[in-house]
C-alpha cells in the first residue's frame, strides 16, 4: 500500500510534466495564429520549463521503501503544511498573471532572479551564524563598508570629486580585495568575541555592527570627500554588477544579469561546504549541541572563527556587487540587509535554535520574498501594504514550520 | 467507589510508523507505590506522557477514582492531582528555590506576589520533608537530590494524589536514596500513590507494593511484590518478565587477565578548584578495566573530564604510554587515543536533531576527509558497520538519534568512540538509565575492546556493575583517592567504607 502511494506521486510528476510540456509547445506555436501573444506573453516557455523540470524529477525520484514512505506519512494535509508558503506564492503568481498578463514574461522572471541574487548571497552568509543558534547583525553594515571601500578606489580619473584625487588607475582586483579583506577583519572580530568569550552572537555582532558603521562613516568623511556620495564609478567596475550576458541573443531578450551566475556559483560552493566538508558537518554539530561537540573533540573556537570570517567574505562580495550595480556608494548602503537575510533564511526553514537548515530552503526563502515583493509592485500594491504583507509572511511561515516539529 | 485510584485501560498510542503502546493497562491503588518496569523503549515514558497529557492516546480510557477523566494538557493533569517528577530536572536556575516550588501558582492577590507567605509555606513544606534548604537559595546551586525533593514538595503542596517518579534515584547517593524512601513512605501512609519508574531492581523490591511490567509497548502483567503467602518476587522473575527470556548472568564472563605494561600513569593530579579532585594518582594497565567507585560528589566525573581536556589541572603529571601528556583540549586527547563517554548523554553526548549517521562519525571526521572534503561512502560504510556490530536498533541511519531509546543512543555514542580507534576508553556511567538487555550488550562490547588490547576506565555508581566488570576498583571520596581494591577482595561494605571515609571522619569530629 505504502509502496503504491510513493510510486503514484512519482507517476503524477512524470505525467504532469509531460502534459505541461506538450501544452507549452502547442501554445508556443499557436499563440501567434490565435492572436494570444498580448494575452499570454511568454507563458508557453514557462510551461515548457516547468514541464521539463517536473518530468526529470519524476523520472529520477528514488523509489521509497515501504518503511520510509510510512514514516514520511505523505498525506494531503501534510503536503499542504509542508509547502504552505510556496503554494501561497504560486496562488499569488496566478492571481497577478490574471490581473496583469504582462507578468508572464521572461524579462520579469530574469528581473526577479537578478534582484534575488545579492539577497541570496547575504542569506547564505548569515545562515552559518543561524545554524550555530546565533545571528549576525553586522551583515548589513559590512555590505556598506565593502561598497564604500571598493567604490572609493574605483572612480574615473576625470571625475571632479574623487575620493583619492591622486590615485592611479588600479587593477580591478585591488579594491575588491581591499573591501573584502576589510570585511573579513571585522568578521574575525565577530568570531573572536563570540568564540573566545562565549558571548551571544546577538550582542557580539551588535557591537561590531555599531563599530563598523562608525569606521565606515569615518572613512567616508575623510577629506576631500567629506561624506559626499561616491560617484563617477569606472565603467569596467560597474560592469561587474551590471553586465548582461547574451544580451540581444534574440529580439527583445534582455540578457542574463551577471549577478545570477555569481549567486549560483556561490550557492553551489556553500552547499558543498555545508554538506561535503568537515567544517560543514561541524557547523551542524555545534548548532545541534555545542557541549557534545566539545566532547567529540571538535575545535569549537576555530570553527566559530571560520564561520564568521566566511560569512563576512560573502557580505564583502555582496557589498562590492552592490557598489558596482548601483555605480556608487554611501555609508548607508546595506542598511537593514541582515534582517531581510535572516527573514529569508527563517522562511526557508532554517531554525533559529541552530542545527537545522538547508541551502535549498534558503534559496526558496529568498525567491519567495522577491517574487512576492516584485509581484505586489507589479500590481501597484502600496509599499506600505507590502511591508505589512512581508511581516505576515515571516510570522505565518515560521508558525507553520514550527508545527512540523511539534508532535502530539 | 472503585478499588483503584487510577485506572488506565487499553491505552494505545501510535506514532508515524511505530506502535508505541498497544492496549496497555495500569491500575494503581490509593496509598501504594506502584513500580512500572520494562526495558528502555518498552513504552513506560510514553504511557506516563499519556497520563500527564503530553501525548494524546489514540485509544483507551483513563479513570480517576472511578470517574472517566479527560486529560489534554499537563495543566489539566495537575488540576486532577497528578504530579510528575522528571528524570532530568530543569529548574529555573537563577530564581530562588521557593519561586521554583510555587512556579505558576504564586500566592498573592491580584497579581501581586506575597513573598512572605511563599517563604513561610516553603519553609513549612521543607520542614515537613526534613529538608534543610533555605527557600531563598538559588535553585541553580542545589544538588540533583535537593531539586528532586523540591519537585516532590511542589507536588505535596499541590495536594497531588498520584506522584510519578521517573528514575528518581539515578543521580542520588545511597544516603539520599534513604531520605527519598523515608519521604515516600510518609506520603504513602497519608494516602498518596506513587508510580515509580526505575531500572534498579533492589530499590523496587524495597519500596514498591505492586509491579507492572511492560515489554515492547505491550502490557505483560501486574504482581504484588509480596504475595499472600508473604513471599517476595525475585529479581530473576522480574527480569524474565521484562526481557521475555531467562537472564542467568548479569555480566558476561571475562577471559584473560590485564597486561603488565602501564598505558596511563597519573601522578598527584590536582584540580585548580579546592573542592574538586586533589592528589589523584594511579596506573592503568593494558587490557585492564579500572573501575572508579564513589558517591555522587566524589569528583570522579570532574577528574575524567580533566583527563580528557575538558577541565584544567593545577599540578601533577600524566604519562601516556611513557610520554608526557598534557590535557590541552578534547581534540588533543582524541588524537592521543583517549575517548570519553560522558555521563550526561543528552546534554553532552548526542546531537539530538542530527541523524544517527552524523552522530556516529562526528568524532572521526578527519579520517574521512581529504583537504576538508568528506568521503561520503566511507562515512556511511563505517557508520553502518559499527552500528550493526553494536546492534543499534533503528530503521535507518538517517533516523534522528533523539527518536532512539536510551540504550540505543548509548550504543551509537560508543560506536562513535570505537570508530576513533582509541586505546583508552573512559566510560562515565556507561549503563545509566539503560535496560538490562542493552546493559549486557554494552558489557560485551567492553570485553571485546579489552580483548583487542585496549584499556578502560569506568566510573559507575552501581555496585554490582562496578564489582562485576572491574579488574580493579579505585574508590574516591570528596575528590581524593581513598583506596584500591583488587579483584577477589571486593565487597559492597569495603567500597562503601572507602567511599564515605571523609564523611565518617567529619561526623566523628563533629560529635
Amino acid at each position: 500500500m505504502a509502496e503504491k502511494t510513493a510510486s503514484r506521486s512519482k507517476r503524477l510528476m512524470t505525467t504532469g510534466g509531460i502534459i505541461f510540456l506538450v501544452l507549452g509547445i502547442a501554445l508556443y506555436f499557436l499563440k501567434a495564429p490565435m492572436g494570444l501573444t498580448r494575452k499570454i506573453y511568454d507563458l508557453p516557455v514557462f510551461l515548457i520549463i516547468i514541464g521539463i523540470c517536473s518530468a526529470i524529477k519524476g523520472f529520477t525520484a528514488k523509489d521509497k521503501t515501504e518503511e520510509e514512505a510510512a514514516l514520511a506519512g505523505k498525506t494531503f494535509t501534510e503536503f499542504l503544511t509542508n509547502n504552505a508558503i510556496l503554494l501561497a506564492m504560486l496562488v499569488l503568481v496566478v492571481v497577478i498573471c490574471i490581473l496583469q498578463p504582462r507578468f508572464m514574461q521572461i524579462r520579469v522572471a530574469l528581473d526577479i532572479l537578478t534582484q534575488s541574487s545579492p539577497k541570496l548571497i547575504m542569506a547564505l552568509g548569515i545562515c552559518f551564524a543561524l545554524l550555530i543558534a546565533g545571528t549576525d547583525l553586522s551583515a548589513g553594515r559590512m555590505v556598506g563598508l565593502a561598497a564604500v571601500i571598493s567604490a572609493s578606489m574605483m572612480q574615473t580619473a576625470t571625475y571632479a570629486n574623487r575620493f583619492f584625487p591622486d590615485l592611479p588607475q588600479l587593477p580591478l582586483w585591488i579594491p575588491i580585495a581591499a573591501a573584502i579583506v576589510a570585511c573579513m577583519l571585522f568578521g574575525a572580530l565577530n568570531g573572536f568575541i563570540v568564540a573566545k568569550y562565549e558571548m551571544h552572537p546577538f550582542i557580539a555582532t551588535l557591537a561590531t555592527q555599531v563599530i563598523i558603521y562608525g569606521v565606515c562613516s569615518l572613512y567616508f568623511d575623510m577629506p576631500p570627500n567629506n561624506s559626499q556620495p561616491i560617484g563617477g564609478i569606472r565603467p569596467d567596475f560597474a560592469q561587474i554588477g551590471q553586465l548582461r550576458l547574451f544580451n540581444g541573443l534574440w529580439k527583445g531578450f534582455p540578457g542574463i544579469s551577471i549577478l545570477i551566475p555569481i549567486a549560483l556559483v556561490i550557492c553551489v560552493i556553500i552547499w558543498f561546504i555545508l554538506n561535503k566538508t568537515v567544517f560543514g558537518k561541524n557547523v551542524y554539530a555545534i548548532g545541534g549541541n555545542r557541549e557534545a561537540a566539545v566532547v567529540a573533540g571538535i575545535n569549537v573556537f576555530r570553527n566559530i572563527m571560520f564561520i564568521f570570517i566566511l560569512a563576512s567574505l560573502l557580505y564583502g562580495i555582496a557589498g562590492v556587487l552592490e557598489a558596482a550595480r548601483t555605480a556608487g556608494a554611501t555609508n548607508n548602503y546595506g542598511l537593514g540587509y541582515e534582517t531581510d537575510a535572516i527573514a529569508a533564511c527563517v522562511v526557508g526553514g532554517v531554525s533559529m535554535s541552530g542545527g537545522i537548515g538547508k541551502v535549498g530552503g534558503i534559496v526558496m526563502g529568498v525567491l519567495i520574498f522577491t517574487v512576492i515583493q516584485y509581484g505586489l509592485q507589479f500590481i501597484n500594491v502600496s509599499p506600505m501594504w507590502q511591508q505589512v504583507i512581508k511581516g505576515v509572511i515571516i510570522a505565518v511561515a515560521v508558525a507553520i514550520d514550527m508545527t512540523k516539529y511539534r508532535k502530539k | 467507589m472503585s478499588e483503584y485510584l487510577l485506572e488506565m485501560k487499553n491505552i494505545t498510542k501510535t506514532f508515524p510508523g511505530v506502535k508505541a503502546l498497544d492496549n496497555v493497562n495500569l491500575n494503581v491503588r490509593k496509598g501504594t507505590v506502584h513500580a512500572l518496569m520494562g526495558e528502555n523503549g518498552a513504552g513506560k515514558s510514553t504511557l506516563m506522557k499519556c497520563l500527564f497529557g503530553i501525548y494524546e492516546p489514540n485509544g483507551g480510557e483513563i479513570y480517576l477514582e472511578g470517574k472517566k477523566a479527560e486529560i489534554h494538557s499537563a495543566r489539566q493533569a495537575m488540576d486532577k492531582g497528578i504530579a510528575m517528577v522528571h528524570q532530568e530536572l530543569h529548574p529555573i536556575r537563577f530564581r530562588s528555590v521557593m519561586e521554583n516550588v510555587y512556579l505558576g501558582r504564586f500566592p498573592g492577590h491580584m497579581g501581586v506576589v506575597d513573598h512572605k507567605a511563599m517563604y513561610d509555606r516553603t519553609k513549612a513544606l521543607f520542614e515537613d520533608l526534613e529538608l534543610d534548604v533555605d527557600p531563598l537559595a538559588l535553585a541553580g546551586e542545589q544538588s540533583a537530590a535537593i531539586l528532586q525533593m523540591m519537585e516532590i514538595a511542589r507536588a505535596v503542596d499541590m495536594k497531588a494524589k498520584i506522584i510519578i517518579l521517573d528514575e528518581p534515584t539515578s543521580s542520588l547517593s545511597d544516603r539520599e536514596v534513604d531520605h527519598l524512601f523515608k519521604i515516600i513512605n510518609r506520603l504513602r501512609a497519608q494516602g498518596v500513590a506513587f508510580i515509580y519508574i526505575s531500572h534498579k531492581m533492589k530499590e523496587i523490591l524495597e519500596i514498591s507494593d505492586e509491579i507492572t511490567v511492560m515489554r515492547d509497548g505491550t502490557y505483560v502483567g501486574t504482581w504484588p511484590v509480596t504475595d499472600a503467602n508473604g513471599e517476595k518476587l525475585t529479581i530473576d522473575f522480574i527480569i524474565k518478565q521484562m526481557v521475555g527470556r531467562e537472564m542467568t548472568n548479569q555480566f558476561p564472563p571475562r577471559d584473560g587477565k590485564p597486561g603488565s605494561d602501564v598505558v596511563l600513569k597519573v601522578e598527584h593530579v590536582c584540580s585548580p578548584l579546592r573542592k574538586s579532585f586533589q592528589d589523584v594518582s594511579f596506573e592503568l594497565h593494558r587490557q585492564e578495566i579500572l573501575g572508579i567507585g564513589g558517591l555522587v560528589g566524589a569528583q570522579r566525573t570532574e577528574f575524567v573530564e580533566a583527563l580528557f581536556g575538558l577541565r584544567g589541572i593545577a599540578s601533577g603529571e600524566i604519562m601516556l604510554n611513557g610520554a608526557r601528556y598534557s590535557n590541552k583540549s578534547p581534540g588533543f586527547a582524541k588524537s592521543r587515543g583517549l575517548a570519553l563517554l560522558t555521563e550526561e548523554r543528552r546534554a553532552t553526548g548526542i546531537f539530538g536533531i542530527l541523524p544517527i549517521l552524523e552522530n556516529t562519525v562526528i568524532a572521526n571526521q578527519r579520517n574521512y576527509a581529504t583537504f576538508g572534503v568528506l568521503n561520503d561512502s566511507r562515512r556511511l560504510k563505517d557508520a553502518d558497520e559499527e552500528c550493526k556490530k553494536l546492534n543499534v536498533k533503528t530503521p535507518s541511519l538517517n533516523t534522528l538519534i533523539q527518536n532512539l531509546s536510551g540504550g540505543n543512543q548509548q550504543k551509537v555514542l560508543i560506536a562513535r568512540w570505537l570508530l576513533t580507534n582509541s586505546d583508552i576508553l573512559i566510560l562515565d556511567e556507561p549503563t545509566r538509565g539503560i535496560d538490562v538487555g542493552a546493559k549486557y550488550e554494552i558489557y560485551n562490547i567492553m570485553l571485546e575492546q579489552i580483548a583487542q588490547g585496549k584499556s578502560i576506565i569506568m566510573i559507575s555508581s552501581e555496585m554490582p556493575e562496578l564489582m562485576g566488570m572491574s579488574d580493579r576498583i579505585m574508590v574516591m571520596c570528596e575528590g581524593r583517592v581513598t583506596g584500591f581494591l583488587n579483584k577477589g577482595e571486593y565487597s559492597q561494605e569495603k567500597i562503601m567504607a572507602l567511599a564515605t571515609q571523609f564523611a565518617g571522619r567529619k561526623d566523628s569530629t563533629a560529635a
